[in-house]
């Protein structure tokens, strides 16, 4: 059997890293976008924590809790922004979301 | 001192008269109106008579003066006036109703009252068929009233009160007619040449109670003679020049002559009165008055010499080609006047006094005779229209055959003294002008015994040149205006003898009475040996009788043969004579008739009526082309400044809007829209596209630092 090392806890939020990216690059639901920023956040807390065990101190983990904190709020406040743009819009299409165009 | 202390009397009689004249006058008979008016004026010679012995008395030769004041009008007693006279006392700017009689003003005050009685008593026969009866006496009262004020005033400000009045009656008067043009005309002319006159008196006043802290003539005399100021002082010689133009101006010396021919326009009597032997002689009185002035200002003094012979000759020669009787004695008193200016000019204040005084008494004799021949010719006045009237009306003829002699300075008569006297002061003065201004005075002598003996001749003498229906009318004047003619034929037969001079053995008791009027100055410069000029009464060491003798048989000879020329011209003229100055020297004889073309020249300089095209002359042209100058020239540069500037101004703004707004301004935005308007076109509003770039960028990065 492989050790179970940091660079797996690494290769891990990595991959669930990309995905967010990926979910948020292309799918078409905003609620989904939001998502996978959720999962994007979650990635980089899992880092975090790896590392915490790696160095052996409390340092990564209390700044994941930052982190997560930031997640909720940003997640409440992305949520706001999305009814308000429902209530103006009627879709949660992204590609219908372009009043900045030039 | 009853006469003394009631002083102001003396112009009030006068003026009760003229009162009574504007409120009433109209409605009163002609009697009434003598009885007013002529009585006030005799009474005003009676109480002067009365005064002038009291004077004496109160004077014991001393001649010092007797002020009497009566109101203060200004006053300066508390302290308002910070500065001191010379001398240290306060200065005091009193002009008061005051009057003040010493030698000088006494003699005036008789002469006048005495002449005046005289000539009013005249006009009761001259105007009585005259309209305006009533006017003629009030204003004639009037004149009085301010000539008593000017001579018995204390001080400059009421000497100047009744200046005016004398130049006020005098206008009204000369403009008696003033239905005719020409007597309107000629009283405005008096009395704007007048004026010119009054302010260099005023200003000479002023500058004289400045510097001297007073106008009250005693405090001034007090402060002048003390020996404070040195000969020559700039502004005493500005008071005593200004002093003098205002004498030029009353007393018609030149070059503010020539309102005394044209006031001939008046009625006779009031060129007897005021234009012979009052009013004129106002100037020679302040001139008098101020001789503590004028002696410390020796160059004040040579001009009113120069100035006085001057015009004794200018009028004289003018005088010589007149045709209307009155013009010829018009010029003939600026001639005599301008003798007694040249006895002041040279110091010899009692000898001017002195000619004043002849002079009154048969320059009015000859004007109120003047005035009985054109009464006898039915108004005739131009000698060429006279002739043979000798026997016809024989006391006119008698008494202006005595005022000529006196005139022309025949002895024993009175002329003779006067002019005599100032001849020798003129010749006996230091510097070696003074010579000419002798011959001056002695060639006017020869002219003025030509001039009066034509006049006799034209009138008196040769055959009649009368037209018919005047000559069956000529009769002698009535007693009131005969009487008169013969009591002043009489003075200007004695008057001279009042001052007989001592080279012929006299006491000259005229010049002793005026002695401490003019010679305490003269005593003054005499110790100090400074005086350049002879003060009245005293004499050079160097004189003796015999130049005096020698000049005084000069003078007769000049009257001798001055009468010869004119005896040999005119004693025989006939209808359509001819002058001889004529027949001789025709351009010379046209300058003198047209009186040397002065008014001609006033009218071109000074009233702007002649044009030359569009161009004004004179000094309202002179006016013209400087407002010319002024609006076109001046006001074009400023104007052309000013087109400069909006020129410059439109450039700047042509500048700014497009240079520097288009350009400057407009220019950077253009720019950045221009760059912007591709770049917009990344801007498609899709957040997930912002986000691939934002990767894409992060993994550059990455990929920049791994390869490093």
């Amino acid at each position: 059997m492989v050790p179970i090392t940091t660079f797996h806890y690494l290769v891990v939020a990595a991959a669930l890293f990309v995905l967010g990216v990926i979910g948020v690059l292309t799918r078409r639901n905003v609620v989904i976008v939001l998502m996978s920023i959720e999962l994007i956040l979650n990635a980089v807390n899992l880092n975090l924590v790896a590392f915490s065990r790696m160095w052996g101190n409390l340092h990564g983990q209390v700044f994941s809790i930052f982190v997560t904190v930031d997640a909720a709020a940003e997640a409440a406040v992305g949520l706001g922004i999305l009814i308000a743009f429902f209530r103006n819009k009627e879709t949660i299409n992204v590609d219908e979301i372009d009043l900045l165009k030039w | 001192m009853l006469f003394l202390d009631h002083i102001y009397l003396i112009p009030l009689f006068p003026a009760f008269g003229a009162a009574m004249m504007f409120f009433f006058g109209r409605r009163l008979q002609k009697a009434t109106v003598d009885a007013v008016c002529v009585v006030v004026v005799f009474f005003a010679f009676l109480f002067a008579c009365f005064t002038v012995v009291e004077y004496t008395h109160f004077a014991h030769g001393t001649g010092r003066p007797f002020e009497k004041i009566v109101y203060t009008w200004l006053g300066s007693g508390d302290g308002h006036l910070n500065f001191v006279k010379r001398d240290g006392t306060p200065a005091s700017f009193n002009a008061d109703a005051g009057f003040l009689l010493d030698p000088l003003s006494s003699i005036w005050l008789l002469f006048v009252t005495g002449v005046g009685m005289l000539i009013h008593i005249y006009s009761t026969g001259y105007m009585a068929h005259e309209g305006g009866y009533y006017r003629f006496f009030g204003y004639m009262n009037l004149f009085m009233f301010s000539m008593l004020t000017l001579i018995l005033a204390n001080n400059y400000m009421l000497l100047f009160v009744g200046w005016e009045g004398v130049g006020l009656c005098s206008y009204l008067l000369i403009g008696f007619y003033y239905h005719r043009h020409s007597a309107s005309t000629a009283a405005n002319k008096a009395f704007i040449v007048n004026r010119i006159g009054d302010a260099g008196f005023i200003l000479g006043a002023l500058t004289l109670s400045w510097y001297l802290g007073s106008f009250r003539f005693t405090d001034i005399n007090t402060l002048v003679r003390s020996g404070h100021f040195a000969i020559g002082d700039p502004v005493l010689t500005t008071a005593a020049l200004l002093l003098f133009v205002g004498a030029c101006g009353k007393s018609a010396q030149l070059p503010l002559y020539v309102w005394l021919p044209d006031a001939m326009e008046g009625p006779t009597p009031v060129s007897a009165l005021i234009h012979a032997a009052t009013m004129v002689t106002a100037g020679v009185y302040m001139v008098a008055r101020s001789n503590a002035v004028f002696v410390l200002a020796p160059t004040a003094m040579k001009t009113v010499a120069i100035i006085g012979a001057l015009t004794a000759v200018f009028a004289a020669s003018i005088g010589l080609v007149q045709n209307d009787i009155k013009r010829v004695l018009a010029y003939s008193t600026i001639s005599q006047l301008g003798y007694m200016f040249l006895a002041l000019g040279v110091g010899a204040f009692a000898a001017g006094v002195f000619h004043v005084f002849t002079h009154a008494f048969f320059k009015a004799l000859l004007f109120l005779g003047s005035g009985s021949v054109i009464h006898a010719l039915s108004g005739e006045q131009d000698m060429r229209e006279m002739g043979d009237l000798g026997r016809r009306i024989p006391t006119t003829y008698r008494t202006m055959l005595i005022g000529t002699l006196a005139i022309a300075g025949i002895f024993p008569f009175a002329g003779f003294f006067s002019k005599d006297e100032i001849l020798w002061q003129t010749w006996a003065s230091e510097g070696g002008a003074y010579r000419i201004l002798w011959f001056v005075g002695y060639a006017t002598a020869l002219m003025t015994a030509f001039y009066m003996f034509r006049l006799m001749y034209l009138t008196f003498y040769s055959p009649s040149r009368m037209s018919h229906e005047v000559e069956h009318h000529v009769h002698e004047s009535p007693k009131s205006m005969t009487v008169p003619l013969v009591i002043l034929a009489i003075c200007s037969i004695g008057a001279g003898w009042l001052s007989w001079p001592h080279s012929l053995g006299g006491s000259a008791h005229f010049e002793k009475f005026l002695e401490p009027v003019f010679a305490r100055e003269a005593a003054v410069f005499t110790e100090e040996g400074k005086s350049a000029q002879l003060a009245a009464g005293e004499k050079e060491s160097e004189h003796t009788d015999k130049t005096e003798y020698a000049l005084m048989f000069l003078s007769l000879a000049a009257a001798g043969v001055g009468w010869g020329m004119a005896r040999r011209s005119y004693m025989n003229a006939g209808k359509g004579y001819t002058e001889p100055i004529a027949v001789d020297a025709p351009p010379l004889y046209r300058v003198l008739y047209n009186k040397w073309f002065v008014d001609e020249g006033f009218d071109y300089v000074f009233t702007g009526r002649r044009k030359i095209g569009n161009i004004r002359l004179g000094a309202m042209g002179a006016g013209e082309a400087a407002s010319w100058f002024d609006a076109k020239i001046i006001d074009g540069a400023v104007n052309d400044v000013g087109w400069v500037t909006r020129a410059v101004a439109t450039l700047s703004t042509w500048w700014d809007k497009w240079i520097i707004d288009f350009v400057g301004v407009n220019g950077p935005a253009n720019l950045a829209r221009m760059i912007s308007y591709p770049a917009r076109l990344f801007e498609w509003g899709l957040v997930q596209w912002y986000a691939l770039v934002m990767v894409a960028g992060l993994l550059g990065f990455g990929v920049y630092y791994v390869w490093k």
